[in-house]
């Protein structure tokens, strides 16, 4: 009997394998956009926690050479023999790969290489030779060192030991020296013992995570949102094949099964549908994550640095997930059906209203609830804290809108039916107006998609403009020059004079200010200055306040942070200062408190210039000039070459917001199509009397065809509040409790209508299957309407 | 795998002594094993021996404050080699560690180091004898006069030595036997240093003098695979006589294998059998999460010992890479003195 039942229910699947396509497509699809995004995170995160662990860049101290970059092994072994708790790396490209040599008895960094461990012998890693890599990297490495693949590697990266490393480069000196973080009593200072040498800091707080987490915050909303979309289409189709089969569950019931058998039947169907949907999910989103990591690694190397691997692997971390929220999402769907069907007496009719015919109750508590999520949303932009308070507020916002959508488009439709001219006219609003309910959750879809467009766009383009704007504010000097001997900056100074015509010696020094770590900079107030730099609030006269010492700049980071703004007091040692203006900063996290070069020195007397930004017409020649001085090129920054590096940077994230872009509209029109695909059978009664009085099947295809695109209209329009909405979220909300600084926002109506337009063609692509079906419905169909009168 | 787990990896024939792994004492692939019946050469003997597996240059002092506090100081170089004999460079496969501490009556100061051989960071060679390991050194014109420095992060010592004794052998003329199976090591002693030096403490420098005693020991299968930890002493009485007395504690819990030396003030030496030393704990103390004796009586009976000996600060936990106990020690009973006490292998 349960055998015969279970049959009885998958044949509905057999007779409609459309609804079972739009089932498993519309959850493979949402699945696959959300783990797609997901795997490309996770492979991000975990590049930057093995380059972490693996290079300990950054963790510690280092010390380098002040001119060349090597270090000769005897000054290893003098530092040590002298007390300095230092470990050696080697470092040097191998058939372009970065070998990586250390020496793991004296390393301070945490080296995972589980497999040394596993396969049992520090000896063989030591003595003849192992290298540990990404399998990708191994592949690539021809040596006769053996070539361990190890997960924990870091990409383009492959680590030895320090004698195996130094036999393959074919060298016998070092690169650098890494500080352990505790060091013995009465070490000599290191000029005592290497004067050559020099201790370069470690960066604790420019954590590649923390810069990173920006852009991986755009790709987690995408997949948030493009999810969302895809529930919409699910639970559509789940509600569907519910509905259609209610007679089938009465009649099942009227003979016999229990209602218990019926229910375990039912989500146990539901239960695999949806784990065959989220497994082809899985694969799509591999197969979405392998097309796009090129692109994220190469935005991410060249934006922070950050080293990506190329390469996908398969963690749990993002497929459970997927898996999981795939299921979660399509059980919450079925749930309210299985109620009702656990609720519904045996024998009640089973009359085949629609299932989509909203009823006015229900439109009322949509409203209702449509008003208390944009009431939750408003009370969260006023009062809320946090960034997970501003993830609920981009949630409520979100929901509110969807919901609200049909009870907006109805007043739309049903003002233009009073203003109707013509029969048809009035029949296509009223008709149009019909059938709103059935669309309303594609159409919620569509908006969705279009205002998370609309939204994520905007972030993105703003994020260029301001950086592109703050790169020219902070870049304006044709060239820089880094010196790591404070020495030459006099030997140059004639030749600087000679052949700049302005220069910008940057000194910068740590300090306590307001209680938080802070840097200080030293700048020379000046016509570039004055010119480029763009306050977010300043006094009068700011410029020449910190010229003359008598006030302060300091950036939003540290503004945010301590409270203070323009017109507020920073103590700095004892020296009492107002703020003068605060200005923007988006190329690093921390606070920052600019001075006037002449106060700088009086407080910090010890600290000499080694940044200089150099002004000339002629950048290239200067560049010459100084090579010739002794400069060496790896000293000058070529600023428009840096500029023109971001900007292929960000068309890089232009590209992947692209494609992320066509995925989420390809996922709307899908749900579309779907609901469309199953109001024709439905509508063919409606249809068939306006056929019979006159217009031709062409006619009535070209109607809905019309139609279509009249509601994408519709939705495009709305979408971009809502988006710009989104974009305010996540600029001024999302943006500020991550990192400390907002971004402006900056309007793009052209490309939000290039977006409505790629939504009407998405709408009228979905309905034109549909639209040619009904033009090939054969006449004999439609007379079959008035012969099976119900 | 972290740092820390590497090294215990590393020092896999230490923590085999020290932690007692079970079958890694025992086999000895390609290394040396001490015979009985070798006669030592010195001064080459003070140097590094690296056909065998293990070996160290182990010193403990006693010392005494301007105001009579007293103080313990360790001063240890171990070499482990992970496969025998000596290459020059990276290819070295000796690896070198060290330890380094003070103890007070309050407050244990431990720290280590380590180092790779063949590049000069660390060595030992004979004559003149110099062991180094960064800008550590023991090192002398010769063995009987030396200099020796070691800092940590919160401690530094400056001390210099000088004998005024001879050599001390162990066991069978420097062959030590170490358990009914037959493990043994060549262990020699010089327990005769005088010592004086000026200890930095964070509360500021302070002169003191006293006592030292230099082990000396390799091997290349310390432990069999049923001993679990060991309890060694080192005990100089007032009388002028010294005891070395060691017991290695099997792992089912059973009194497991001993041995000593009673040595005469003046440098005679009488060996002491299995079982004719023996020591039994008489209070524990926590420590590191692990109960470990800090009070112990220990006999002699043929020799008319029993004494008490208890720990200077029951805290002298070395909480290193391989952790174990160590510090000084004072004497009561029928004879009174100090000196010092390890333990390791207290799980």
């Amino acid at each position: 009997m349960r055998r015969a039942a279970l049959h009885a229910l998958l044949s509905h699947w057999r007779r409609h394998p459309l609804q079972l396509f739009a089932f498993l497509a519309g959850l493979a699809l949402a699945t696959g956009l959300w783990s797609g995004v997901q795997a490309i995170n996770a492979e991000a995160r975990a590049s930057y926690d093995a380059a972490a662990a693996t290079l300990g860049e950054g963790q510690f101290d280092q010390i380098l050479p002040r001119a060349g970059d090597s270090i000769a092994q005897s000054d290893y072994v003098a530092l040590r023999r002298a007390g300095w708790r230092v470990s050696p790396v080697i470092e040097g490209r191998y058939q372009d790969v970065r070998l990586l040599g250390l020496d793991p008895l004296s390393s301070p960094g945490r080296f995972d290489f589980g497999q040394v461990t596993a396969r049992g012998n520090i000896g063989t890693f030591m003595g003849p030779g192992q290298l540990f890599a990404t399998a990708e990297t191994a592949a690539r490495l021809d040596t006769d060192a053996q070539v361990i693949v190890s997960t924990d590697a870091a990409p383009n990266v492959a680590v030895g030991d320090i004698g195996v490393v130094q036999r393959l480069l074919g060298r016998s000196d070092l690169s650098r020296l890494m500080v352990l973080p505790e060091q013995p009593l009465g070490r000599p200072p290191l000029d005592q013992i290497a004067p050559h040498l020099r201790v370069q800091p470690s960066i604790q707080t420019a954590d590649v995570g923390e810069l990173t987490d920006s852009f991986h915050l755009n790709l987690t909303a995408f997949g948030l949102l493009s999810f969302a979309v895809g529930l919409f289409i699910v639970h559509s189709t789940i509600g569907l094949a519910f509905e259609q089969r209610r007679g089938l569950v009465r009649s099942l019931r009227a003979l016999g099964i229990p209602l218990r058998q019926m229910i375990v039947l039912l989500a146990g169907e539901i239960l695999l549908l949806a784990s065959v949907g989220a497994a082809l999910g899985i694969v799509l989103g591999y197969v979405v994550a392998a097309v796009l990591l090129p692109d994220v690694a190469v935005t991410l190397r060249g934006l922070y640095g950050a080293e990506v691997s190329g390469s996908l692997r398969f963690r749990s971390e993002w497929w459970a997930s997927g898996l999981a929220i795939a299921i979660i999402g399509s059980a919450i769907a079925a749930s309210g059906q299985l109620w009702q069907i656990a609720h519904m007496p045996i024998l009640a009719s089973a009359r085949p209203r629609a299932w989509f015919m909203a009823s006015q109750r229900s439109a009322s508590w949509q409203a209702a609830c449509a008003g208390l999520l944009a009431l939750g949303a408003l009370g969260l932009a006023l009062f809320g804290q946090g960034l997970i308070a501003s993830f609920t507020l981009l949630g409520c916002f979100l929901i509110a809108a969807a919901l609200a959508l049909p009870l907006l488009i109805r007043p739309i439709t049903g003002w233009a039916e009073t203003g109707a001219r013509g029969p048809v006219s009035a029949w296509f609003w009223a008709d149009t107006r019909q059938q709103l309910p059935g669309l309303s959750l594609a159409l919620m879809a569509l908006l969705l998609a279009v205002s998370a467009n609309i939204g994520v766009s905007t972030m993105v383009s703003s994020f260029r403009l301001t950086f592109v704007a703050f790169l020219d504010q902070r870049l304006a000097a044709e060239l820089y020059l880094r010196l790591d001997d404070p020495a030459q900056a006099e030997v140059i100074a004639p030749v600087l004079a000679a052949h700049t015509d302005e220069i910008l010696p940057l000194l910068r020094a740590d300090a306590q200010v307001a209680g938080l770590p802070t840097e200080l900079l030293g700048v020379r107030v000046g016509r570039t200055y004055r010119d480029n730099w763009v306050f977010l609030d300043s006094t009068a006269e700011a410029w020449d306040a910190v010229a003359e010492g008598r006030a302060v700049i300091t950036n939003e980071q540290f503004a945010r942070r301590a409270d203070l703004w323009v017109g507020d007091v920073v103590t700095l040692d004892v020296t009492a200062l107002p703020i003068a203006a605060v200005v923007g900063d988006y190329g690093n996290p921390r606070g920052q408190v600019i001075l006037g070069e002449a106060l700088f020195q009086t407080l910090r007397p010890q600290a000499l210039p080694q940044s200089f930004g150099l002004r000339s017409d002629d950048p290239a020649r200067l560049r010459a000039t100084l090579r010739a001085a002794g400069i060496p090129d790896s000293a000058m920054i070529d600023q428009a070459a840096l500029k023109s590096f971001s900007l292929q940077v960000f068309e890089r994230t232009f590209t992947v917001t692209a494609a992320l872009n066509v995925l989420t509209l390809a996922v709307a029109g899908f749900a579309m199509l779907m609901s469309l695909l199953t109001l024709a059978d439905q509508r063919l009664p409606q249809l068939a009397p306006v056929w019979a009085l006159g217009l031709t099947r062409r006619q009535l295809g070209r109607l809905e065809l019309a139609r279509a695109g009249l509601f994408a209209l519709l939705v495009s329009v709305i979408a971009v509040p809502v988006g710009l909405g989104l974009a305010w979220v996540l600029l001024a909300k999302v943006n500020v409790d991550a990192f400390g600084w907002r971004l402006p926002m900056f309007l793009f109506p052209g490309s939000y209508a290039l977006l409505g337009l790629a939504a009407i063609g998405a709408a009228v692509l979905a309905a034109l299957w549909p639209a040619l079906r009904l033009m090939r419905t054969p006449p004999a169909r439609l007379l079959q309407v008035f012969a099976h009168e119900r | 795998m972290n740092v820390k787990a590497l090294f215990l990896f590393l020092m896999l024939p230490v923590a085999a002594w020290a932690q007692g792994f079970a079958g890694l004492g025992t086999d000895a692939d390609g290394f040396a094993v001490p015979q009985p019946g070798t006669t030592f050469d010195f001064p080459a003997d003070h140097g590094p021996h690296p056909d065998y597996r293990i070996e160290w240059w182990y010193l403990t002092a006693n010392l005494t404050g301007p105001d009579g506090t007293p103080y313990g100081l360790q001063w240890t170089l171990f070499r482990s080699a992970l496969a025998p004999g000596e290459r020059p460079g990276w290819q070295s496969p000796q690896v070198w560690f060290a330890h380094a501490a003070v103890t007070t009556p309050d407050t244990h100061y431990a720290t280590e180091r380590f180092a790779r051989g063949g590049v000069g960071t660390a060595g030992v060679q004979a004559d003149p004898f110099r062991a180094w390991i960064d800008e550590w050194a023991l090192e002398g014109p010769n063995f009987d006069s030396l200099h020796m420095t070691a800092a940590g992060p919160a401690f530094r010592y400056d001390m210099t030595l000088d004998a005024q004794g001879p050599l001390v052998f162990h066991g069978d003329a420097g062959f030590s036997v170490k358990s009914e199976e037959g493990q043994a090591s060549y262990y020699y002693s010089q327990p005769f240093y005088r010592i004086a030096g000026t200890l930095h403490l964070p509360d500021g420098p302070i002169k003191v003098t006293g006592t030292a005693w230099l082990d000396r020991e390799w091997s290349s299968q310390p432990l069999s695979g049923r001993q679990a930890g060991w309890d060694w002493f080192s005990l100089s009485f007032d009388s002028g006589a010294k005891l070395m007395g060691f017991q290695l504690r099997n792992r089912d819990g059973s009194s497991g294998y001993s041995s000593g030396t009673w040595i005469a003030p003046d440098g005679v030496t009488e060996s002491l059998p299995n079982g004719a030393f023996s020591a039994e704990p008489l209070a524990t103390h926590s420590v590191a999460g692990r109960d470990v004796p800090t009070r112990w009586q220990v006999t002699v009976p043929h020799r008319g010992t029993d004494v008490t000996v208890t720990a200077l600060n029951r805290d002298a936990w070395m909480d290193l890479s391989i952790p174990y106990w160590e510090g000084p020690v004072s004497v009561t009973g029928t004879h009174q003195g100090r000196g010092y006490l390890e333990m390791t292998g207290y799980e």
